[in-house]
């Protein structure tokens, strides 16, 4: 009864969503408001994989821009440079992501703690120097121009209603993938390691190929976000893929509260919409948007999801006790 | 040969740098565990704080470095009593984030305080420059290897020989234990956040007359602070210095003899060597734990 009740559940989480992204899409004119919806997709799908690794893991990543980084420039050189297809391009983004994943995460994800976040910064650093320095192949720190639009038959993918449809479809079908992986053995034997590795591998689970499929694959998500991110802009720099960009990833995740898909999205929304509504602010930007991380983090640190709900609870009981 | 003396004279500025910044970091890590991620930030504000004292305001050149140094650690104080303290039971992550939210506030206040151009600090000794073996030493590098050392021998006395230094290492060691013999762990943790900060503003006065000062230098001098540290062994104070070292030397020839767009991937490689081969570090005695 209790999975009949989930599954069912789960189904009209995944309608409303549809239905919202089918609705944003048809009703939203503006261009402005449509591309930082696309954005906020984008984003979305980097926090989705971060969040399997962190939330459910609890695998801390400090340089996943760099496989954000990686699809992106994969998908540049190959398609601008030597002018393949994009869809070969993001063939070859994904392996090539998901095999610096596993040659990076074999020796890596031995790590814990603050070892492992320092470990995975430095490789995020180490991957960013060579998007910069590399100037021959990827045009350096002045970056890599001239990246061209999708197309799938006779649908031109510009950016406007159509991309949004293509990103927000990608999500999906990310969300439902997460949400298969989490229900099933490998989700639970995640959860396991999340809360006492020594006792997952105790009762049999090998936690280290789990942790380093889940890194692979959160990876793969974070490449198809480049790879789309790439083709939306046609225009791509090292600066978009670095260390405050990884620091912005793991902050969707633990803003929106972690180890939850709604909360992802919750994370990604907020911390696209929050630069674009702090611009007015100009130089005050960057005070505004560190107070804002600060004060969330100190008094909501189980996430933006998990201290609205506790608030709601707490408002509904006490008028209770006063009664 | 002359080249190769000559990028060691740089490397081992930069590297004692390095090592005031890691000295700094690894102290904190060692008495209250928690991983600064805005200590460059107090590295920039140190450097434009000389700016501000000596350049502009023309004071004293020691007056100015206390002055600054005793700002910026005040600042260190006020960041622990108003973010860490109020959110210090959560869980590592939690912290790493206020403490990068506070590297963002940091680095606007500063870009608003001093605008985004960048600062050129004079040379704080006008003496001519030494010729050893054909390659030039500058005195300013002299005094500031020298003012390192004496920075971290001064740390190093703090600990060995005053009783407050004591309880700090107690702390450190096991803060429970060190509570119920009655040493106030909460100050102790207060002292700590003035003293990696007040050293974080020292590294900056010292590397201010040798690079440009903006207000966004400090994420990468902390990176490499922290880079350094974990290559000495996270929580030992002269491995860190140690590693500081090492890494400036390295850097300095790896820019100078390999390719100079290598320069600031040598620490990240070297760090992940480290965490591979030995991840305590190469100057730790005890086996760390990879908790």
């Amino acid at each position: 009864m209790i999975i009949v009740a989930e599954q069912k559940r789960i189904f009209i989480e995944h309608t409303l969503f549809i239905i919202a992204v089918i609705l944003c899409g048809i009703l939203i004119e503006n261009t402005y408001y449509l591309q930082i919806m696309t954005f906020i997709g984008i984003n979305t799908l980097l926090a989705l994989g971060l969040n399997m690794l962190m939330g459910y893991a609890g695998q801390v990543s400090l340089g996943h821009a760099a496989f954000y980084g990686i699809g992106a420039y994969t998908t540049a050189i190959l398609s601008t440079t030597f002018g393949l297809s994009p869809w070969i391009a993001l063939v070859c983004a994904v392996g090539g992501a998901i095999f610096v994943a596993f040659i990076v995460g074999l020796p890596t994800l031995k790590l814990s703690g603050y070892y492992l976040g320092m470990g995975t910064l430095g490789f995020g650093m180490i991957v960013n120097i060579t998007f910069r320095e590399w100037s021959s192949v990827t045009g350096g720190s002045s970056g890599f121009v001239g990246i061209p639009m999708l197309e799938l038959g006779s649908i031109l993918f510009e950016a406007g209603r159509s991309y949004f449809f293509l990103v927000w479809g990608v999500v999906f079908v990310a969300m439902v993938l997460c949400r298969r992986i989490l229900n099933s053995r490998m989700g639970r034997a995640l959860r396991s390691i999340h809360d006492g590795e020594n006792a997952s591998m105790a009762v049999g689970v090998n936690t280290h190929i789990l942790k380093l499929q889940i890194f692979m694959f959160s990876a793969a998500l974070g490449s198809i976000a480049g790879f789309l991110y790439a083709h939306f802009v046609m225009f791509i720099s090292p600066d978009s893929f670095g260390f405050m960009v990884s620091v912005k990833m793991v902050t969707m995740v633990v803003i929106g509260g972690m180890a939850s898909i709604w909360g992802a999205i919750l994370g990604a929304s907020l911390l696209t919409l929050l630069p674009e509504v702090l611009h007015s602010f100009q130089e005050y930007e960057m005070i505004i948007f560190g107070l804002i991380l600060m004060v969330v983090m100190i008094f909501m640190p189980q996430g933006l999801t998990r201290g609205l709900i506790d608030i709601y609870e707490h408002s509904r009981k006490s008028p209770k006790k006063s009664v | 040969m002359q080249e190769i003396i000559q990028y060691l004279f740089s490397g081992i500025t930069t590297g004692s740098i390095y090592a005031v910044i890691a000295v700094g970091l690894s102290m904190l890590y060692s008495s209250t565990e928690l991983i600064n991620f805005s200590h460059g930030e107090f590295v920039m504000l140190g450097a434009m704080g000389i700016v501000t004292t000596w350049v502009h305001l023309a004071l004293p050149l020691p007056l100015a470095f206390v002055l600054t140094v005793a700002a910026v650690a005040f600042m260190g104080m006020l960041f622990e009593r108003l973010a860490i303290r109020t959110a210090k039971k959560h869980q590592p992550i939690t912290l790493v984030i206020i403490t990068v939210g506070a590297s963002i506030l940091l680095r606007g206040v500063a870009m608003i305080i001093w605008g985004k151009d960048p600062f050129s600090v004079p040379p704080f000794s006008s003496h001519d420059s030494i010729e050893i073996a054909g390659a030039a030493l500058v005195p300013q590098s002299v005094f500031i290897v020298i003012a390192a050392f004496i920075l971290a021998g001064a740390i190093h006395l703090f600990f060995k020989q005053t009783l407050t230094g004591k309880a700090m290492v107690a702390c450190a060691v096991n803060k429970k234990a060190a509570w119920l013999s009655g040493i106030p762990s909460e100050t102790m943790g207060v002292l700590a956040f003035i003293i990696s900060t007040g050293t974080g503003a020292a590294a900056g006065i010292f590397i201010a007359p040798i690079t440009m000062s903006s207000y966004d230098m400090g994420t990468m001098l902390g990176l490499k602070g922290f880079c350094a540290a974990m290559i000495g062994g996270l929580g030992s104070l002269w491995g860190a210095f140690a590693g500081g070292i090492l890494l400036g030397v390295l850097e300095s020839l790896g820019a100078g003899l390999i390719s100079s767009g290598l320069k600031d991937a040598i620490a990240f490689i070297l760090l992940l060597l480290i965490l591979y081969i030995c991840p305590g570090g190469l100057f730790s005695a005890k086996i760390s734990k990879r908790f």
